[in-house]
């Protein structure tokens, strides 16, 4: 399917931001995925989150693996570095640019296939190490791009369009997460923008590994009744821990809050996490808490959503394994290859 | 807020900005999209059926259309909607066989329109066709009223006014030419069944200050010199000429006396250069032709050497406003400024005179001396007697003569007729789909990026030469399609079904100005400042859906709509589609269309 261009007609009001850059500048190609896809909602959030956070678009490299969400890179940030990886590969390209480049944004978009069913093995040690990036999943429940197979988050007893029920368990990307370690953890769905922007930001702001799986309705493969990842039962089961606004430290905060109803996370950037409380006060900086919460409600037949954990003082990879400041590409040939003759001192250190 | 009801036509009558302001509501998108398709006949028919004067109106329009148009709210320009205009009439075809008949067989019914300017004419041709018997009484030699008297021909050539004017008067019009109507007791003791005042605002405004009587052989009111122009009796004008005035009279005095040996021309006005009454581009024409334009300067005196017009001197003035917002102009208390001339041209308004009505025959005047009408009928207080163009709200423009025209020929039919005249004929409009396939509108949506197309012109050299010559050589049919594809086609709607909307957010993400929001509803005031982009032009309406499953509305600013049709094509189930609005306002004598 093809789609005209948007105009680049600007309304000469339209919003800009620190920058100086509209909305528009953090878009990317017009998309071609499937009209009323989850994906393009959380593409646009991605848009508005990078606008809200004056992010320099130069500076975020955008990674993927294979699948209708793993192309949606394409869609957003078109100003921004990028490449589309080997199928259920991607947290591996993306350690590896982390490592040799640490001054940049890393994100990471993935599928569901992509990550939890060929790709679990490196979805599981990405997490682990605390690489320092924002990694997405795009969960619709199916392969969408190869015509809405199963997937490994598909639930059980939840139907396929021609009405073959699936008999598999379920993997549960943030239960997975919470046990890895990963230091910021989410889930939203696309069709909640209040919700899924500041989660975004707050991940986008969170040093460590943050994750965030967002159920995201495949319209045209799995949005019929049966399926538990279509957008009427996501809405039906959704249920909030809580609603966060990020404060940013140039904001000035204007919201004011009734006593008790807000929990206040500072992470290492200053900026501040508001966790506004929805329901039972839910403390999301217990990891135990959250994994048993997520159980709970999953036996409940509920889709908790929310900011469901974050350890503000999480260190990342390059902490744990005491690298060198600079990016390498910025530390010269000699530093990078010091010669033979430091390779013969290393060697006779070593024997 | 309320679901939007927009099975009134006036919601989508609205959205059409272009349409909206042009006094005789024109279909201006549907005569776009004829000539991007280089249906110029067609395009020309469609205005004619609206405006009856298109090659003049597509020269001289004031365009109140284009200050409304929603281009110009994206880009830095509105639409050339005005000289588009033109390019239908200038590559139509042969269009006499689309023209209505007037039928052999007449009503029995006589009227009377007095004046054949350009609200007389659209009255005869609307009444006309339904068989009235019409006569047209002028002072003049031809048809035209002050289109042909006042307009200088480098604007408007006298080849375009004759044409259209025919396609009138070949309705079967009766003409009384070079008649002056000195009484309107006598004309209706005559057995009319109802008459037409269509006798403009002939008067020009005098400058009452010292040295005015005694230098009146090089003093000549602006609209008065302008038809001895028109008509060939001047031709000349001094070398150093003031024009003292602001608005468009001013501006054809100037242009003309700069063609006519003025090489030394300037305008001299009282307010500041930015209140001037004159539209933008007159301006610019004026500048660009070597025209000085000075402002805040009040005339206070002719100075003359004993009868022979030396210069005019002038109060130096400021703009300062009151509490209301008023504007007063105040002395700067500097010295005097002297202005040598030869000539000058006084253009600083104009006035109606009824000198002809008299004030005993039941027919009422205001305070003002206009004549005491019902707005919407234009039914004076004898109910007979109905009046149009400048006649019967001051001087304004063609166009508004032209709408007015419109309503006064339903006005009369009606009361011809025994009906009610205060009873009004609805609108005829249609709303249908364009959708032709996935993706695929029978419109072109691909929104045009380009700015605004000049219109070529002749050398200014040239021009100077000549007052006859006219200016404009209008634009080729690239340009005009070029052009024409600015249009973004406002008449296609966007037509929301929330039954089937499945709240996915394509639409919302896709709109290019971030027009659509899902939300809770409100009350208007509050529910436009927290819209995705907040709803400022409180002109523009909101369209409010009825309440959807997640018992939010869906809410859309038409102020900021491009009519791309995005919203439809990402939509997954056809909630959005794209359907053509087409309104056509009542006309007596409508026949069936054609196009
Ligand atoms: C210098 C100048 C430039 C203008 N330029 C533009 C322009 O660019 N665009 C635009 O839209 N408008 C322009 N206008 C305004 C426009 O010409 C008028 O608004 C319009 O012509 C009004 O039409 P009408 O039918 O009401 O009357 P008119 O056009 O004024 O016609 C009235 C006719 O009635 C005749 N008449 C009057 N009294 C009698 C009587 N008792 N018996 C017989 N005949 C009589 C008059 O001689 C005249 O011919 C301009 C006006 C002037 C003065
Ligand atoms: C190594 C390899 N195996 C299989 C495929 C075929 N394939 C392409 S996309 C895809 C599944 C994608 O599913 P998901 O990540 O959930 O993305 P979605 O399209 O649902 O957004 C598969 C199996 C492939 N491209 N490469
Ligand atoms: S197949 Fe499903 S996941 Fe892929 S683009 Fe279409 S709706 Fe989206
Ligand atoms: S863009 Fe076209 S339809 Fe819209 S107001 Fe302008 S001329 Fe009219
Ligand atoms: S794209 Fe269609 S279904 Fe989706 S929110 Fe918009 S109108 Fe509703
Ligand atoms: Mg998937």
């Amino acid at each position: 399917m093809t789609y005209l261009a948007k105009p680049r007609l600007l309304l000469a009001d339209a919003p800009k931001n620190a920058l100086g850059y509209t909305r528009r500048d953090y878009e990317g190609a017009i998309s071609t995925l499937c009209a009323g896809c989850g994906h393009d909602s959380i593409s646009a959030a991605l848009v508005q989150a990078c606008f809200d956070l004056d992010i320099e678009p130069h500076r975020v490299a955008k990674l993927s693996g294979i699948g209708c969400s793993s192309k949606t890179p394409d869609y957003f940030l078109g100003n921004s570095h990028g490449l589309n990886t080997v199928h259920g590969r991607m947290p591996s390209v993306l350690t590896g640019a982390a490592l040799a480049n640490r001054d940049l944004i890393y994100l990471g978009v993935s599928g569901d296939g992509d990550s939890a069913s060929i790709g679990i093995g490196q979805f599981a040690h990405v997490m682990r190490r605390g690489v320092n990036m924002t990694y997405i999943v795009e969960n619709n429940g199916v392969y969408g791009l190869t015509k809405g197979q199963f997937s490994a988050t598909t639930d059980l007893g939840s139907k396929n369009k021609r009405g073959v029920i699936n008999s598999d368990s379920p993997i549960d990307l943030v239960a997975l997460a919470l046990q890895l370690g990963a230091s910021y953890v989410a889930r939203s769905f696309s069709g909640d923008k209040e919700q899924l922007i500041p989660l975004l930001k707050g991940a986008l702001r969170h040093r460590g590994a943050a994750f965030i799986d967002v159920i995201s309705p495949c319209v045209t493969f799995n949005n019929h009744p049966g399926s538990t990842k279509s957008y009427d039962y996501v809405r039906e089961h959704n249920e909030a821990v809580n609603r966060l606004d990020v404060i940013l430290p140039r904001d000035t905060i204007t919201a004011s809050y009734a006593a008790g109803t807000v929990r206040r996370v500072v992470q290492h950037d200053g900026s501040v996490l508001h966790l506004r409380k929805v329901g039972d006060d839910y403390d999301p900086t217990d990891r135990i808490e959250a994994m048993n919460h997520l159980h709970e409600r999953h036996a409940l037949g509920e889709i908790v959503t929310g900011l469901l954990y974050v350890d503000s003082s999480a260190e990342d990879l390059h902490r744990h394994l005491n690298t060198v400041e600079k990016p390498l590409n910025k530390l010269g040939d000699a530093y990078l290859c010091p010669g033979s003759k430091a390779l013969d001192a290393l060697n006779a250190s070593l024997r | 807020m309320k679901p939007t009801d927009i099975g009134n036509p006036e919601y989508f009558h609205k959205v059409v900005d272009c349409q909206w302001a042009c006094p005789a509501h024109t279909p201006v998108p549907e005569y776009i999209r004829m000539i991007a398709a280089g249906r110029y006949s067609d395009a020309y028919m469609v205005n004619w059926r609206s405006n009856v004067f298109p090659g003049i109106l597509g020269r001289v329009c004031d365009r109140p259309c284009e200050p409304a148009c929603r281009r110009a709210r994206v880009d830095k320009e509105p639409v050339a909607i005005c000289r588009l205009k033109r390019v239908a009439a200038d590559f139509k075809d042969d269009i006499k066989d689309r023209l209505p008949q007037a039928p052999v067989k007449k009503n029995g019914k006589r009227i009377a329109c007095i004046g054949g300017g350009p609200a007389s004419l659209t009255v005869a041709r609307d009444l006309a066709v339904l068989g009235y018997h019409i006569t047209v009484f002028d002072n003049g030699k031809t048809a035209g009223g002050m289109m042909r008297s006042q307009i200088p021909k480098f604007r408007l050539p006298d080849s375009v006014i004759d044409e259209e004017c025919d396609y009138i008067l070949g309705l079967g019009v009766e003409t009384r030419f070079n008649h002056w109507v000195g009484s309107l007791k006598n004309l209706l003791a005559e057995d009319w069944d109802a008459v037409f005042v269509g006798t403009g605002a002939p008067r020009g405004r005098d400058a009452d200050v010292p040295g005015r009587s005694e230098a009146a052989a090089n003093i000549h009111i602006g609209i008065d010199w302008l038809s001895s122009v028109a008509f060939g009796h001047v031709t000349k004008i001094a070398k150093r000429v003031i024009v003292l005035g602001g608005g468009n009279t001013a501006m054809d005095c100037c242009r003309s006396a700069r063609r006519m040996g003025g090489s030394d021309v300037k305008v001299v006005v009282r307010s500041g250069y930015e209140e001037m009454k004159a539209s933008p581009w007159e301006k610019e024409e004026a500048v660009h032709e070597g025209i000085p334009i000075l402002n805040f300067l009040v005339p206070k005196e002719f100075t003359h050497d004993s009868g022979k017009l030396t210069g005019v001197l002038f109060e130096k003035v400021r703009a300062e406003y009151d509490a209301k917002g008023r504007r007063n102009l105040v002395p700067t208390g500097e010295a005097d400024v002297h202005m040598e001339c030869d000539e000058v041209l006084v253009a600083i308004g104009q006035e109606n005179s009824f000198t002809w009505i008299e004030r005993d025959i039941g027919l009422e005047f205001d305070k003002w001396g206009m004549p005491v009408l019902d707005p919407k009928t234009l039914q004076s207080t004898l109910p007979r007697v109905f009046f149009g163009g400048d006649a019967a709200l001051g001087p304004k423009n063609i166009i508004t003569a032209v709408a007015q025209g419109h309503e006064a020929a339903i006005s009369i039919d009606s009361f011809c007729g025994g009906r009610d005249v205060a009873k009004r004929l609805p609108p005829m409009v249609n709303l249908v789909s364009q959708k032709m396939g996935i993706h695929e509108w029978s419109y072109d949506n691909q929104v045009s990026e380009e700015g605004r197309k000049k219109v070529p012109m002749k050398s200014l050299e040239s021009a100077l030469k000549n007052i006859n010559l006219e200016l404009e050589l209008g634009f080729d049919p690239r340009l005009a399609l070029a052009e024409a594809e600015r249009c973004l086609n406002c008449d296609i709607q966007t037509v929301f079904v929330p039954k089937i909307c499945i709240e996915c957010d394509a639409c919302v993400d896709i709109c290019p100005t971030e027009c659509i929001t899902f939300t809770r509803n409100g009350d208007e005031a509050e529910l436009r400042g927290r819209l995705k982009a907040p709803a400022t032009n409180i002109d523009q309406a909101l369209y409010v859906s009825d309440t959807l499953k997640t018992s939010r509305v869906m809410v859309k600013d038409e102020n900021l709509c491009l009519h791309c049709s995005l919203c439809a094509e990402r939509c997954p189930t056809g909630a959005w589609d794209m359907q053509k609005f087409l309104l056509d306002v009542a006309h007596a004598g409508a026949e069936v269309r054609r196009t």
